[in-house]
């Protein structure tokens, strides 16, 4: 049984609908990255499949006692809330101190445990939520644009990170991201998102979607160099990433088809 | 009490004699009144609730007003009302209204309302200052029962949601994620700021109940390192500034609510200068 699934939900937000007929399903121990431009409604989506955001119609259904960790997109911490890492690793429930330092430990950082999380750097603070998040023992793990404000290598570094907690837990991982970079080599599916799904399948099927290419303005070539390039080698490269995504690498790769656009023939918001 | 009985206990005289005294009332009335100004105060600071507590803090004004009008006991017509604008600003605000801007009108409105209705009960013009600026040094024996209780009910409902509270105070969705209801945290705030202020109007009055929650918590900032030691250090911070303001206010016959403010005020003074020098 899928871990958690969306059968034809939507979301309003006074008269416009942000949301329209989303149905997907997230099996265990999958990667599941959902992309789209801002204001696509990625973050609703997930808000709504946590049951924070009501559904206007349709119906999220999860795996009974199913345990889902949860990464929010933005935690700002007001200066004036004294908190230490592993007292924050603590809400709302306790832990004891050994489970908090090998959480610590699992995402990378030993060292922050008796630090104040305003004076941790972005990287440090989105593994010190990824630790909390983990230390539910979760089967599903739902991060909101978990790498936002980290650069090119600490991003690829978060997102390997995330591929080694699912290869040792076994968790399913359903993530929202609108870095296209990354992601795609580190997910199984990707969901392409604009108000309603205009495709889904395995990264290379997306990227080659018209649909997907016509949202993100993206060549053939260009899309797909970009996956391959970030795919084959360490992300430690000097390469600027610009997000006009004009340069070609000259990698060919025409095979993949296509998949056929789910989402009926209604139009973007 | 059991005063008819002769011979009368030991304890009992000592206990009798205590209360008699009337500094030791007002130390003990601000002592507890701290007890839920300590914890509740930081949640004030965290959740920027400053504004918030100076509205319903003014709106007791108008509360005492209607229950003098009413013939009503005064503490009930303060929670009442206090209640009532809690309540309504927690709803403006949760549907999106301008804080700041509703914040003002309203703080600023109830105050001028409630002056102006108070001026129309017969007897009270003369006591006017009692109400805003305190009264600890006529701290009765009921007034005292009356604190404790107010306090320690506040300080029993922080302690109980105490984990829910903070995480509903880090991040709403973390907290719903978690399996909480943050709009029930907040209208757990809303209550407690409610009976604080209604419990404090006596002791520090209403123009200063918002200080009495903002200056120790903010004073005790600088000096801790977790959430749960601030609300502490809060607590002892409002007591020593709730006994030396009575201090201040008995030597040089100033007003008491004014005096244990500027007490507080001097404690987060010296935090802020050595606080951080502590910390480095």
């Amino acid at each position: 049984m899928s871990l958690i699934a969306a059968d034809h939900a939507c979301v309003r937000f006074g008269g416009t609908e942000v949301l329209h007929d989303i149905s997907l399903r997230v099996e265990p121990g999958e990667i599941v990255t959902v992309i789209g431009p801002n204001g696509s409604g990625k973050s609703t989506l997930l808000r709504a499949l946590l049951g924070i955001t009501p559904l206007a119609a349709g119906r999220v259904s999860r795996r009974p006692g199913v345990r889902i960790g949860y990464v929010p997109q933005r935690l700002q911490i007001d200066r004036t809330l004294p908190m230490t890492a592993r007292r924050f690793l603590s809400l709302p429930r306790r832990h004891a101190p050994e489970a908090s330092a090998a959480a610590l430990a699992r995402v990378g950082v030993p060292e922050v445990a008796e630090r104040q999380m305003t004076d941790l750097s972005g990287g440090q603070f989105q593994r010190v939520l990824l630790a909390r998040a983990l230390l539910t023992e979760p089967d599903l793990l739902i991060l909101d644009e978990p790498t936002q404000g980290l650069d090119q290598p600490g991003e690829a570094a978060f997102y390997r990170l995330i591929e080694e907690v699912r290869r040792d837990t076994g968790c399913a991982v359903l993530m929202v991201s609108h870095d296209l970079h990354v992601v795609m080599s580190a997910s199984d599916r990707v969901i392409c998102l604009n108000g309603h799904i205009c495709c889904e399948g395995t990264p290379r099927v997306v990227s080659n979607a018209p649909e997907y290419r016509a949202l993100f303005g993206l060549g053939t070539q260009g899309a797909l160099a970009l996956y391959q390039h970030v795919h084959d080698h360490d992300h430690t490269h000097d390469h600027d990433h610009t997000h006009d995504h004009g340069h070609d690498h000259g990698h060919g790769h025409g095979s993949a088809a296509p998949k056929a656009d789910k989402s009926d023939g209604h139009g973007h918001a | 009490m059991a005063m008819a009985l002769p011979p009368p206990k030991l304890t009992n005289l000592m206990g009798t004699a205590m209360l008699d005294d009337f500094l030791v009332r007002a130390g003990l009335a601000g002592v507890g009144l701290s007890l839920a100004t300590g914890p509740l105060g930081a949640f004030v600071v965290w959740r920027r609730m400053a504004y918030f507590g100076d509205a319903t803090a003014h709106a007791a004004i108008l509360g005492v007003a209607l229950a003098l009008a009413a013939d009503l006991p005064v503490g009930l017509g303060t929670l009442a009302v206090a209640l009532l604008m809690a309540v309504t600003v927690a709803t403006l605000a949760a549907r999106g209204w301008a804080m700041d801007t509703t914040l003002g009108v309203l703080a600023h409105s109830a105050l001028a309302f409630g002056l102006v209705a108070i001026s129309f009960v017969h007897g009270v013009r003369t006591d006017l200052s009692a109400w805003l600026f305190g009264d600890i040094l006529a701290v009765t024996r009921g007034d005292l029962a009356y604190i404790w209780g107010g306090a320690s009910l506040v300080a029993a409902l922080l302690i109980w949601r105490w984990s829910a509270l903070l995480t509903a105070t880090l991040n709403e969705d973390l907290a719903h994620a978690s399996g909480l209801n943050p709009d029930r945290e907040r209208l757990v705030l809303v209550l407690a700021l409610a009976v604080v202020v209604a419990v404090a109007l006596k002791v520090v009055g209403a123009l200063l109940i918002a200080a009495m929650l903002i200056i120790p918590a903010a004073a005790a900032r600088g000096l801790t390192r977790s959430p749960e030691s601030m609300a502490l250090v809060a607590v002892v911070i409002g007591a020593v500034a709730s006994i030396c303001g009575l201090g201040l206010s008995l030597w040089q016959d100033s007003p008491a609510g004014p005096s244990i403010v500027a007490c507080a005020a001097v404690v987060f003074a010296l935090s802020a200068i050595f606080g951080p020098l502590r910390r480095a």
